[in-house]
């Protein structure tokens, strides 16, 4: 473990990302508002006009950077994900989607990184509902590695982009690719883990007969991939998605419309809100996603 | 063509059906027209040129001002205003840009043309261009939140290329009391408040030099009931 004692958060590599692309893409500008500003102090000096804090204005900032990209630039939009997504959803709906601009946006916080800090700063529902949204593509990485070959491409497109950033990561980055990565190959069914899940799904399904799937994009979904490892296994499908319960059921519903299947889904809660503080590992418990719980339950559901 | 005043009613009337005075469809109708017609910098021509003046319709309701002088100026062909909100139309209730010729953005819900104005501005400046923004909002729009974050953003920022122009009809349910300019003012913006239906007023406000700061321009237009004279 000596290792986690030199790694970098995601937000570090973000910042750093984004800091290079400044200076190699004219079309590229910074907003923030207030939440990681710091990390950019330094290189709004050398570009004043396009490293911008607006102070804690977030449904501003969604639609200025639609008026940015309206102009042909290429704004990155960063704040805690409850305040990026779910506060100014409008502005996403209409600053952006509406007016046929692209932009990434890029939180962190996730669903409860640190829930000693509560319900406000959690953003569970940020992936199902640009899921309401047309042409999104959604970044979960769940390594730090993962995150600069993500970000820079998403910097050089022209699309609508959501970057997830956790403060949780898995112990190894996985190769960035569009789809699922083969990570096992079983026949009892197939599990897939998305971005930071995937050390818990490895260690659940570590004596179980599975195909375990990874991805650092879940959307657009990769049906193509799903359809290749329920042809090699038994189609009983396991969703570990770090954030609402259920959110890619329906895209593994889409995918397999002509093959009989079986979906059991995990993440946060959407029936009740968790009361709770404590740590991220008490709420894994909570929502049954800790390695002990997943091999439980996916033993019963292969089973 | 020659267009007069006489002109832009006929064309709002091939989309009313009449040509009497709706007071949704022309309280914005001097603002428009003057800067179609003696500000902006803009033609059919140089519609995707990059150093174009923009003009963000962010009052997307009662859009027939604005399309009819669309059509004046030669960016809409005068027929399609016949069929409008009708399937094949590129002319709705609320204008989209990216099917209605001319049109610079989509609105219709309110708040959000101030904010999008102030990124294009941002933008023009990180660009090095000496191009305009113009935003025309309402004064109940005014009331929406995400303009009043914008507010403090442009006045801090300077945005000296930034004009909102806000027509103001005293529909604003909970009112502004002291006026909407003083909100501007505090904020760091060059404000003035003129006849919403004096064309030289309009042009005179719209047209000052400014010192650095953003610009406002509060256009008072009472409700014309109808059958009234204007």
């Amino acid at each position: 473990m000596t290792a986690q004692v030199t790694r970098k958060q995601m937000r570090t590599v973000f910042a750093e990302t984004v800091i290079e692309s400044l200076a190699s893409d004219p079309r590229v500008v910074m907003l923030t508002a207030d939440i990681s500003s710091w990390f950019f102090w330094d290189v709004k000096k050398e570009y004043p006009d396009r490293v911008l804090n607006f102070g804690i204005r977030e449904q501003a900032m969604i639609d200025i950077a639609g008026g940015f990209a309206l102009a042909g630039m290429r704004p990155v939009v960063h704040t805690y994900a409850p305040f990026l997504i779910e506060r100014p959803f409008e502005q996403i709906k209409i600053g952006l989607n509406h007016q046929d601009v692209g932009a990434v946006l890029v939180s962190v916080g996730a669903s409860y990184d640190d829930p000693s800090w509560g319900r406000t700063h959690q953003g569970p529902g940020d992936v199902a509902l640009l899921d309401t949204l047309p042409g999104w593509t959604v970044h979960v990485p769940g390594h730090e590695d993962e995150v600069g070959p993500l970000l820079r491409k998403a910097i050089a497109g022209d699309g609508r982009v959501y970057m997830r950033l956790s403060e949780r990561a898995n112990g190894e980055p996985v190769p960035v690719t569009d789809g699922f990565t083969v990570l096992r190959k079983g026949t009892a069914g197939v599990v897939i883990a998305v971005g930071p899940m995937l050390d818990q799904v490895l260690a659940a399904t570590a004596n179980i007969d599975a195909t375990v799937l990874y991805t650092s994009t879940i959307r657009p979904f990769d049906h193509a991939g799903l359809r290749a490892a329920v042809a090699d296994a038994r189609a009983n499908v396991v969703l570990v998605e770090p954030y609402l319960k259920g959110t890619s059921s329906h895209e593994v519903n889409e995918a397999l419309t002509d093959v009989p299947h079986r979906v059991l889904s995990f993440g946060v809660w959407r029936d009740r809100e968790a009361r709770a503080y404590g740590t991220a590992e008490d709420h894994d418990k909570l929502f049954g996603v800790d390695p002990e719980s997943l091999a439980a339950s996916i033993t019963r559901f292969f089973n | 063509m020659q267009t007069t005043e006489e002109t832009l009613q006929d064309l709002i009337a091939r989309m009313t059906g009449d040509n009497k005075h709706l007071a949704a469809a022309t309280s914005t109708l001097d603002a428009i027209w003057v800067l179609y017609d003696r500000v902006l910098n803009v033609s059919p021509e140089t519609i995707d040129d990059p150093d174009r003046d923009r003009f963000y319709l962010s009052k997307g309701h009662g859009p027939m001002a604005y399309y009819a002088v669309l059509a004046a100026k030669g960016f809409i062909d005068p027929d399609a205003l016949d069929v409008w909100r009708t399937f094949d139309s590129p002319l709705g209730m609320h204008p989209d840009h990216v099917i209605a010729p001319g049109v610079e953005i989509s609105s219709g819900s309110l708040g959000h043309g101030l904010p999008l104005g102030v990124g294009t501005a941002l933008a023009l400046r990180a660009q090095g261009r000496d191009a305009r923004v113009f935003v025309l909002i309402g004064d109940g729009e005014f009331d929406e939140g995400s303009n009043h974050e914008t507010m403090a953003i442009a006045g801090r920022l300077g945005l000296d290329r930034l004009t909102v122009i806000v027509i103001d009809n005293k529909t604003a349910s909970l009112g502004w009391p002291d006026g909407i300019a003083k909100r501007f003012e505090m904020e760091g913006w060059l404000a003035s408040t003129v006849d919403g239906r004096d064309q030289d007023q309009l042009y005179q406000a719209l047209t000052r030099e400014t010192d650095g700061r953003p610009r406002a321009v509060v256009a008072e237009v009472l409700p014309i009931s109808e059958g009234s004279a204007a």
